[in-house]
């Protein structure tokens, strides 16, 4: 899933400065479940603003929603009428729910509530790991079930480099080598042999460097 | 010959290679290189020049590269896969061996976050043995990465880089027998204070034959003081044993006894078979290689 990060209070009011009235809408898929743009979220949001906006003797009027996923426009539909009934939305979903709504409607300004992070998952209460770069072109059949191009600090694909110790990357302690999970894994496996081979130098156009990607179903397409 | 370079010759010869590093400025001063230069000429058959080592920006390796041919050394040129994609990669490989930089040093690169712009967005378009492979066709096929052919190929004598101290131990032989298959001719290993380590490292590539399959140079770093030495330890890949540093801190004289500990360690792995060169990291420490040379008694070179 897509986990994020709330954004420091004083640049979420930098962007709401001038604002009178603002619909907060979180979203109830990915960030609900990494506690970072839920309802419960949108709550706590809500009253910080309104405590800030006080203290310096201003008010705001906020409307709170939280929608099922803010990434489709059939959720965006159901609050159609509030979004228009204000200054401006203040967004709690990923990247994707703000320009979800953004192409929806273009005359009102829509802000980022949230810093979008990583796809990854909970590793356990409160830490998140990310796991996946959407890179467009899967190789987790050759590397044990670990993705070196999102594990391994260098996206190298005959690792490990010479920075791994003791099962550590050489950016940091609490990295763990994706290369030394992936011997460790295949090791287990009795598949060593298949790290004998050379990864042959990989075509990235499938991954953002290619562009900005779309996928066309034509067998689904209406 | 692949590159008819120095290095290559003294290899095909099989003379016990010595080469040294020199660290290009973080400006554009000439005169440090040509100060580097005056150190380390005569004493040593090549110099690797760094790419932006510590992922610090410095002087371009390719210029400094130039800069150091002219003051009459023969430069092994480093680069890394951090921050060149292969258009630039390439570009380069075609422009300095167009001016007659044919030795290539290929590796991975210290990861950015440990530099002096940790904010910087990183390459890693292709890495260390796949850069190794695409040299190796470049020279051998004459073709770029995309099979398109290069009318004038480059001649390339091809390094890399191999670090018998870093994990998993029992996976270090295999790697290096995957950077020979991918081209490489020869290499050169990460600083060794753990002589024992380093033996069975050998002993493991002795095995599986690759010492008669590649030209390995031994790394050794002479260490200039107690907090020279710990600064190191910190360095990616790099283990120093507790009781060289517990020397080092106790030492009166400490740079003697950097030089001391340095000069065992190349008369310990001289001894070991299959071990066909040294390079000496003696960074920011340049003056200090023609003593190693000579005390350990590898000088005068071979023409």
């Amino acid at each position: 899933m897509i986990i994020a990060e709330r954004k420091p209070i004083k640049d979420i009011l930098r962007m709401i400065d001038k604002d009178k009235k603002i619909l907060l809408v979180g979203c109830g898929t990915c960030v609900t479940v990494c506690s970072a743009g839920g309802e419960k979220e949108v709550g706590i949001l809500s009253k910080l603003i309104k405590i800030a906006f006080r203290k310096e003797g201003k008010s705001i009027q906020i409307i709170e929603k939280t929608v099922k996923r803010q990434c489709e426009k059939e959720f965006i539909e159901e609050i159609k009428e509030e979004i228009s009934s204000c200054d401006a939305v203040l967004s709690m979903g990923c990247g994707i729910g703000v320009q979800t709504i953004a192409g929806m409607f273009e005359e009102i300004p829509i802000y980022p509530a949230l810093d979008t992070s990583f796809d990854g998952m909970p590793e356990e209460q409160g830490v998140w790991v990310e796991l996946c770069s959407c890179c467009g072109n899967c190789i987790l059949d050759k590397t044990g079930g670990i993705c070196p191009i999102t594990r391994c600090g260098k996206s190298i694909l005959n690792g490990p480099c010479g920075g791994s110790q003791e099962g550590i990357c050489e950016v940091g302690e609490d990295t763990p080598c994706a290369w030394q999970l992936i011997y460790d894994r295949l090791k287990k496996q009795g598949k060593l042999d298949s790290l004998t081979e050379i990864e042959s130098i990989r075509d990235w156009s499938a991954s953002k460097s290619g562009g900005v990607r779309k996928i066309v179903r034509e067998d689904i397409k209406l | 010959m692949k590159a008819e370079t120095n290095l290559e010759k003294l290899f095909n010869q099989g003379e016990f290679v010595v080469t040294a590093e020199l660290g290009p400025p973080k400006s554009v001063s000439i005169k440090l290189i040509e100060k580097k230069a005056n150190f380390l000429r005569g004493y040593v058959d090549a110099v690797n020049i760094t790419d932006n080592p510590a992922a610090v920006v410095h002087m371009s390796s390719l210029a400094a590269s130039i800069i150091a041919k002219k003051n009459g050394l023969e430069p092994i040129l480093q680069i890394t896969c951090r921050d060149r994609n292969r258009i630039a990669i390439q570009s380069d490989i075609i422009g300095s061996a167009a001016l007659g930089i044919n030795n290539i040093l290929c590796l991975s690169g210290d990861h950015q976050t440990l530099g002096d712009h940790p904010g910087a967005k990183n390459v890693f378009d292709v890495d260390s043995i796949q850069l190794v492979s695409m040299l190796k066709n470049m020279r051998d096929k004459a073709i770029f990465q995309n099979n398109e052919p290069i009318k004038y190929p480059p001649k390339l004598f091809i390094g890399a880089a191999a670090n018998p101290f870093a994990d998993p131990f029992e996976y270090r032989a295999i790697r290096l027998s995957k950077k020979i298959k991918a081209g490489a001719d020869f290499i050169q290993t990460q600083a060794i204070f753990d002589v024992e380590r380093f033996s069975r490292w050998m002993e493991d590539l002795r095995s599986r034959g690759l010492h008669q399959k590649i030209y390995i140079m031994a790394g050794v770093a002479p260490l200039k003081s107690y907090k020279a030495a710990c600064f190191m330890n910190n360095i990616a890949g790099v283990t120093i044993p507790e009781e060289i540093l517990e020397k080092m801190k106790n030492a009166k004289d400490q740079k003697a006894e950097g030089i001391e500990i340095c000069l065992e360690i190349i008369k310990k792995i001289r001894k070991i078979k299959g071990v066909r060169g040294l390079h000496i990291m003696a960074v920011m420490w340049e003056d200090i290689v023609s003593l190693i040379v000579k005390e350990s008694g590898l000088y005068p070179r071979q023409k």
